[in-house]
């Protein structure tokens, strides 16, 4: 019977009743939903195109043959093609090419044309030369990606690198295969041009109608090396997604922190709307109103606010997704989908689930205000002087502490598919139940504070300390806001110091050099090595060797980095982390970075299979290092370990040390003279140091913005709160004004309670951002990315962005208080409780 | 008409209009030094309004507020909030007595803005709380108090700074018949002790007669009762 009259307060409510908190609170999940659904918008056109284009690599492939690191003999390619399993097998040379003068490598698909045509029939499209082209070994075809990117068209010329020598080859056409940068050429050319005579990577199959894929594999693999695996295409297509899993999920988790201040900004309103109104909702009750019924009109109120939110940030989150893809693309410049430029499309049931999720929020938020009004004593409730018992309701010690230990418990879990989801639920566990518990934090911090001698700094003081659980609402969101950016502040100063340290200790010669860096094609030569040793100058090189090491199907390979080491004193040569071991005669030494430790689960000690040379080989564990340049893991051993065991004797970067005296800008000229144009990259330590550090502030400065923003939004939830307060106050103002407290004196007194506020939120929010930064460090980060780092405060940006934080929230409690030193309030007196 | 030296308190001529609707017009009042004075009337009357002209809350439409031979309409925000803290006194129908505050500390709040150190003030306080029945209430929380005891510490409250002018807008309208009459009381004798003037608003005919004078607000402007 209540509900038609019920449906007009709720239109009443919405028409009216918010005000500016409500705008706050719509605006708030509106940025919370918009930034979650760009990201999922982004990044799923992202990840389709790069499925597609890995699929599309493997053509119309039922399995791939793959060589686990370094290609295997192509005498492999006829044992497999005759088997019974396979109607086509198609050899495939598949390299990471070095163009010269540029650091990202084309990858270069050397194919068996014909055998290729029954596979990938789309792929040598768009030639308009002869059909021979396609075997001539100086033609290439690029798609539309590598086109771009080298600036290459049809009867043009790209230059490669093979060793420190230079390949031109003629653009003879396009090949279609979409998305990162791809060019094809005949496999017999690519083997000779680039030094891999009788080499292929990979075979991809057919197999005969009727063949499960999973039986032929078995059947294939129980007759190939272990070096070599066997496949489903799908595996490579799955990493182009694993690849940036990590990142994607930060990037989520970051909207719905944006989500929780939206409904924590909720909580904060409704909870003041609730205490505001309360005689209005005892009256209700009073009249015949059903607990449930009350309760179910507030949270569908807040509900209503969140959703409009909801779908405002579907809209806001559409226009986002495509600014940000025109602006850094794909990756949100994180450089994990270089080169493609997908079309973004409306997602509509993820739209529907972030605008439910906005409104989900707010719902949420209003929970608790909600029950405590449906609960309230209608008799008690009607009586004026109940708010700060209605307040105390909203939190609670037992239920703060519980959720808190919930939090710390949850840090300690393992990851759940690779991912830090207990990471996460702990962060938010603390995150609530502090705020759960601020009416009594508040309470024990006004108890510590001495109360001020001066008198309107006194009666600001004893307002607040009389009111804590008022007080702690205007609190929460500020809390939180400090709490996530001192948290990031920590987390970011702690990586760039650990960054810091880590590129002193990996970067002891004079001079680096570089042909090639991870890449297939470029190489130094062993009299390249020769000429290197005996420039002017140059005292001792170390020469390392970087191959791809595929360990797992599904998982991005690993880097092998073959280079001379002393297995007595590996540390001096490596930024070892925890124990080390010294391995028996006649076992094989690996040292395997954080990185790799972490997805493989390897631990000091341990033994490790790799596929060297076409074989595996079992090496030992013999200590973990701290690496931050490989995001995919890598495993170092001694060079002339990997020479006997590979028969590979080429080489990819050197370190330099040079005579005293030596100019190393004399040597890099001299280098860059004795090779051709752009096949060697040189720096020296400083610079690489100064590159990798501007590299690392470019990444982080959005969290800066991020900080900002929370900070932002704290202060915009406590001006709101600030504002109803004042409104609840206003006869307590007015007869301050009839007793001679002039205008300004009052703006005072607002000021130093939003300077106390401040204070006590600073107090709460960075002991808990302290705790929240740990659990970034040693929990998130470290299972997103598998990256240790050593904890380093910013104490001075700490000090600054606290002193900030006061004067800004006392500059907030003025200006929202302004409604204090009016008129109005001082007719106020008038009004009864 | 030129004020009589002997008046604390002198309206000339004044009008006060909301909108269209004209409250207050023609008020001409004087109040001598130490003279209670209740003024009557309906509600909606202009009573309160009244009051607050002459606190200096509020500017009239027209006329003068002559307070101590200062002309109040000539005063900045600043002049008659200072003049209010120093020189006048107040108490509400409906007390606002601070919650977070105890009763000595209420009643001290007017001293200390006044500048008086904090340790003079003690004496002070006691001093009042005893004449209005509360000294041994002084460190109660004014939310154990009753109604006629909140009043009381308002108006402790308002003679702590000893002010010459003490305006009281329906003081006994939040209290029952014998909490009201104990009141009364305690604001006469208390403002004949310190020879304070006293303009009290009220529509009870019981609380005017503790008054030296009574007047009547109409919508055609001031008359003696």
């Amino acid at each position: 019977m209540a509900l038609p009259f019920l449906s007009r307060e709720f239109l009443h409510i919405l028409g009216t009743g918010q005000g500016g908190r409500g705008l706050l609170s719509v605006a708030a999940i509106a940025l919370g939903v918009a930034l979650g659904y760009a990201i999922h918008l982004i990044h799923a056109v992202a990840v389709y195109e790069m499925e597609q284009a890995a699929r599309s690599l493997t053509g119309e492939a039922d399995l791939v043959v793959q060589s686990l690191q370094g290609g295997m003999d192509e005498s492999w390619y006829p044992v497999v093609a005759r088997r019974p399993e396979v109607a086509v097998a198609s050899p495939v040379l598949e390299l990471e090419a070095k163009v010269p003068g540029r650091t990202e490598k084309l990858k270069l698909l050397g194919m068996d044309v014909f055998r290729a045509d029954a596979l990938q029939p789309a792929f040598f499209l768009g030639g308009t030369g002869d059909a021979l082209d396609r075997l001539r070994p100086d033609r290439i075809f690029l798609n539309p990606a590598s086109a771009a990117w080298l600036d290459a068209r049809e009867g043009g010329e790209v230059i490669l690198q093979s060793g420190l020598s230079l390949v031109k080859l003629r653009v003879a056409g396009t090949v279609n295969i979409p998305g990162p940068p791809v060019a094809a050429m005949d496999i017999a050319g690519a083997q000779a041009q680039f030094g891999q005579l009788g080499r292929i990577t990979r075979i991809d199959l057919r197999l005969v109608p009727g063949i499960a894929a999973q039986r032929a594999a078995q059947s294939l693999q129980s007759v190939l090396p272990e070096g070599i695996r066997v496949e489903v295409p799908e595996a490579r297509a799955a990493q182009a997604a694993g690849f940036s899993r990590a990142y994607r999920v930060n990037l989520n988790v970051l909207a719905l922190v944006a989500l929780f201040a939206g409904g924590l900004l909720v909580f904060s309103s409704q909870a003041l709307a609730v205490v505001r109104r309360r005689s209005q909702w005892a009256l209700l009750r009073a009249l015949g109103v059903r607990r449930n019924e009350l309760a179910w009109l507030l949270v569908m109120q807040a509900a209503a606010v969140g959703a409009l939110g909801g779908v405002l940030g579907v809209m806001l989150g559409y226009w986002l997704a495509q600014a940000a893809l025109d602006l850094f693309g794909p990756d949100l410049g994180a450089a994990f989908f270089r080169g493609i430029a997908p079309q973004l499309a409306v997602a509509p049931g993820a739209a529907v689930f972030f605008a439910l999720l906005g409104a989900a929020a707010a719902a949420l938020g209003s929970l608790s205000p909600a029950l405590e009004a449906a609960r309230a004593a209608p008799a008690r409730a009607l009586h004026a002087g109940d708010d700060e018992r209605a307040f105390a309701r909203f939190g609670s010690p037992r239920a703060g502490a519980a959720l808190i230990v919930l939090g710390g418990v949850a840090a300690w879990l393992p990851p759940v598919a690779g991912l830090p989801v207990f990471g996460y639920i702990a962060v938010a566990l603390l995150l609530i139940g502090a705020i759960v518990l601020l009416p009594w934090l508040s309470r024990a911090v006004f108890a510590l504070l001495p109360m001020p001698g001066a008198p309107l700094a006194g009666l600001s003081f004893a307002q607040l300390r009389a009111a804590p659980s008022r007080a702690s609402l205007s609190l929460a969101p500020l809390v939180a806001s400090i709490a996530v950016a001192a948290a990031m502040a920590v987390m970011v100063s702690s990586f760039r110091y650990s960054l810091e340290a880590w590129l002193d200790r990996v970067l002891p010669a004079d001079l680096y050099v570089r042909a090639g860096g991870g890449g297939d094609t470029a190489y130094f030569t062993t009299d390249a090595e020769r000429l290197l040793r005996g420039m002017a100058g140059v005292e001792r090189v170390e020469f390392a060797r970087s191959v791809a090491v595929s360990l797992s199907p599904g998982r991005p390979p690993v880097m092998l980095l073959a280079r001379q080491l002393d297995p007595a004193a590996p540390g001096a040569r490596l930024p070892l982390i925890g124990e080390s071991l010294r391995p028996g005669a006649g076992q094989l030494p690996l040292w395997v970075s954080e990185v790799a430790a972490d997805l493989y689960g390897w631990g000091v000690g341990g033994t490790i299979r790799l596929p060297i040379g076409g074989r595996m080989v079992e090496g030992v564990v013999a200590g973990i290092w701290r690496d931050y340049a490989r995001s995919q893991g890598a495993i170092v051993m001694e060079r002339e370990a990997y020479r006997n065991l590979s028969g590979d004797e080429r080489a990819n970067e050197a370190a330099l040390w040079l005579r005293p005296g030596t100019d190393p800008g004399a040597v890099a000229r001299a280098l860059a003279a004795a090779f051709p144009a752009g096949a060697l990259e040189t720096a020296l330590p400083g610079e690489l140091r100064r590159i990798s550090l501007a590299v690392f502030d470019r990444t982080f400065a959005a969290t800066y913005v991020l900080e900002g923003a929370a900070i932002a939004v704290g202060l915009a939830g406590l001006s709101a709160s600030f504002a109803a307060q004042v409104a609840a106050r206003r006869r307590e103002f007015g007869m301050l004004r009839h007793l001679g407290v002039t205008r300004r004196q009052i703006g005072f007194m607002l000021a130093c309670q939003g300077a106390l506020l401040a204070l006590v939120a600073l107090i709460v929010g960075l002991v808990l951002g302290s705790v929240i930064s740990l659990i970034l460090i040693y929990v998130i980060n470290r299972q997103s990315f598998h990256w240790s780092m050593d904890p380093a405060v910013p104490w001075a940006a700490l000090a600054a962005f606290a002193l900030a934080t006061v004067v800004l929230a006392a500059a907030t409690a003025w200006v929202s208080g302004r409604q204090a030193m009016r008129r109005e309030a001082v007719l106020a007196v008038k009004e009864d409780w | 008409m030129r004020a009589n030296p002997e008046d604390l308190l002198a309206l000339r001529g004044l009008a006060k209009s909301f909108g269209r609707r004209s409250l207050l017009r023609d008020i001409d009042l004087e109040v001598r030094a130490g003279e209670y004075l209740a003024v009557m009337g309906e509600s909606g009357v202009g009573k309160s309004t009244l009051l607050n002209l002459i606190a200096g809350l509020d500017q009239p439409d027209a006329g003068s507020v002559v307070f101590e031979g200062r002309e109040l309409t000539r005063l900045d925000d600043d002049e008659l909030t200072l003049l209010r803290r120093r020189r006048m006194g107040f108490v509400f129908q409906a007390f606002h007595v601070l919650p977070y505050l105890t009763v000595a500390e209420n009643v001290a709040l007017p001293l200390l803005l006044n500048g008086m150190p904090r340790q003079e003030t003690d004496g002070r306080v006691a001093e009042l709380l005893a004449a209005v029945g509360l000294g041994d209430r002084a460190h109660s929380r004014t939310a154990e108090l009753s109604g006629g005891e909140s009043q009381r510490v308002a108006i402790a409250r308002a003679l702590a700074h000893r002010p010459r002018l003490l305006l009281a807008d329906e003081p006994t309208g939040n209290l029952d018949a014998d909490s009201g009459r104990q009141v009364l009381e305690l604001l006469r004798r208390c403002t004949k002790d310190q020879a304070a003037s006293v303009v009290m608003v009220t529509h009870s005919p019981e609380a005017a007669a503790f008054a030296d004078r009574v007047v009547r607000l109409t919508a055609h402007g001031l008359t003696a009762a």
